[in-house]
């Protein structure tokens, strides 16, 4: 592999960028693998990657349905922060924006990770009440989060309106400083480049039909369009397609599948500087680096793999968005998508071992995936390696569904992610 | 934004009168205090979550206030039939949509 640098652009446009290599190999399918791991999103790549870096297994193919990154991945609002209530949900998100704030370098790939904040608006004694616990219990745990008064928000974020007469007046904020954004194709595309390197296989149009056990209930590979491959590990995570997959090993989790919709603006010269987010009246909005105005609406409450979603929704979301920053309610919007979330009961994720051997899954993710993408890969990794959880995600296992030991951000992270 | 047909007022009405209420035709336990973690688990929180056809709760909030179950497909969201609570599961070959269902979850 080519590192990339200053140095290898300015040589690439002085001999008309003929020198640029693939950014990953697509070789042909292997017969078997040490271990497969099946969605070829950030989480899976990333795990790939790790498991060759650190584990030393690099016999690995990860095998995509799609194209890399056309999921969840390519399709949400890149917001990184890790404000979480619960020790668990700290530790994980914390993990992975530690390595947000190096993978550029670990990968050299630029995922454009931009630490411009994350500012969770306000707007009545209950979320006072609730984001100043949060504060206290983040900062106990050793992540930054503080809390602004409505002239201090303001001063951070100017286009806030803080007036008494607004529509949704503030009282406040929190905000997490080393939270913000990143570039989530390139996430995809970094790890997916470092993997390849390494010697993963990344195998695009290539859909997982079945999940083969030997005699022993071990795994013994999986079925695909393009055939039978071979592995004696196999790692799940596909999002919204979790259940499908799981189902073919006959295991049961406890995932339902919702479409999460987003949408952009047309570009606009730069004019929004943080991650705004309104658990109370539901939106949250930042600013691309390319000037779209990225908003996150709801999910439907039903099951669907539609990949649409309702307009109400979006229009829900919109609502409060021109209430929040009148100045936007000109601006048109580019285009709405919708990705299938996967999310569990208590909203909080599931990475385990499964009832079958050899059989892992990462999966639950819901609605707030993207900003785990490292600290979620490099954890799965783990697992897959060594056959039990990270000390980090050690809480994170399905057997919490049978003690009862939830970990409940549903209550505690409102609706937003 | 889905039209929905409410069997008790006997009315198509659209998504924003109704409140989705999850997996339907699953019974509590009688016994509940003394069934394994294992029985709870698979009864409080394990769902079929099936790409393909789905028996779900719907309650008619801003109508009747009344809980009726439906069959719907999950990847293009129409109903195949809605019917009022405590009517028995309604097959998907009586519904004429052949044996299996085909991206089931089981």
């Amino acid at each position: 592999m080519k590192k990339y640098s200053a140095f290898a652009v300015v040589r690439e446009a002085l001999r008309g960028h003929k020198g640029w290599d693939k950014q990953w190999v697509s070789p042909e399918p292997r017969n078997a693998y040490d271990v497969i791991i099946v969605g070829g999103g950030g989480h899976g790549l990333g795990a790939a990657y790790y498991l060759a870096k650190e584990h030393g297994i690099t016999n690995i193919a990860v095998i995509e349905k799609g194209w890399l990154g056309g999921g969840n991945t390519g399709r949400n609002t890149t917001i990184i922060r890790s404000n979480y209530l619960y020790e668990e949900s700290m530790d994980i998100f914390e993990h992975s924006l530690k390595l947000w704030e190096g993978l550029s370098q670990d990968l050299n790939y630029n995922v454009m990770y931009s630490p411009r904040g994350v500012m969770m608006l306000s707007h009545n004694i209950h979320d006072m009440q609730s984001f100043k616990r949060h504060i206290n219990a983040n900062r106990l745990h050793g992540i930054d989060n503080e809390w602004l008064t409505p002239e201090q928000a303001k001063a951070y974020c100017p286009p806030l309106d803080i007036s008494a007469t607004a529509r949704y007046p503030l009282n406040g904020a929190a905000l997490q400083r080393r939270g913000g954004t990143a570039r989530h194709d390139a996430v995809a595309w970094g790890y997916a480049r470092a993997a390849s390197d390494r010697g993963v296989h990344v195998i695009q149009n290539c859909e997982v039909t079945g999940i083969r056990r030997g005699p022993d209930g071990h795994v013994t590979g999986v079925d695909t369009t393009r055939g039978f491959i071979g592995a004696k590990k196999i790692g799940v995570s596909a999002s919204g397609h979790n259940t499908q997959l799981m189902a073919m090993a006959d295991v049961r989790v406890p995932l339902v599948s919702n479409p999460l919709q987003a949408l952009v603006s047309e570009p606009l010269k730069p004019i929004f500087p943080c991650v705004v987010m309104s658990n109370t009246v539901h939106a949250y909005i930042s600013q691309s680096d390319k000037g779209e105005l990225v908003i996150g609406a709801g999910t439907d409450q039903f099951v669907s793999y539609s990949q649409t979603g309702g307009i109400q929704i979006i229009e829900h979301t919109l609502d409060a968005i021109c209430e929040l920053f009148p100045m936007f309610r000109r601006v048109k919007m580019m285009r709405q998508w919708g990705g299938i979330t996967d999310n569990t009961p208590d909203r909080s994720p599931i990475q385990s071992k499964t009832p079958v051997p050899g059989l892992y899954v990462n999966c639950g993710w819901g609605t707030g995936g993207f900003k785990a993408t490292p600290g979620s890969a490099h954890l799965f990794a783990h697992l897959i390696a060594r056959d039990e959880p990270h000390k980090l995600g050690a809480g994170l296992t399905l057997n919490r569904y049978y003690t009862g030991r939830l970990i409940d951000e549903a209550a505690a992270a409102a609706v937003a992610h | 934004m889905l039209l929905i047909h409410c069997p008790y007022c006997q009315e198509d009405r659209s998504e924003l009168e109704f409140r989705a209420a999850g997996e339907a035709h699953i019974a509590r336990p009688e016994n509940i205090a003394s069934i394994s973690d294992e029985a709870f688990a698979e009864y409080f929180f394990m769902r079929d979550n099936p790409k393909g056809y789905i028996w779900e709760r719907w309650r008619h909030f801003n109508g009747c206030g009344r809980f009726f179950n439906a069959v719907r497909h999950t990847v293009s969201d129409k109903f195949v039939v809605t019917y009022k609570a405590g009517e028995p599961k309604r097959s998907l070959e009586s519904l004429g949509l052949g044996t299996t269902n085909a991206g089931g979850a089981k």
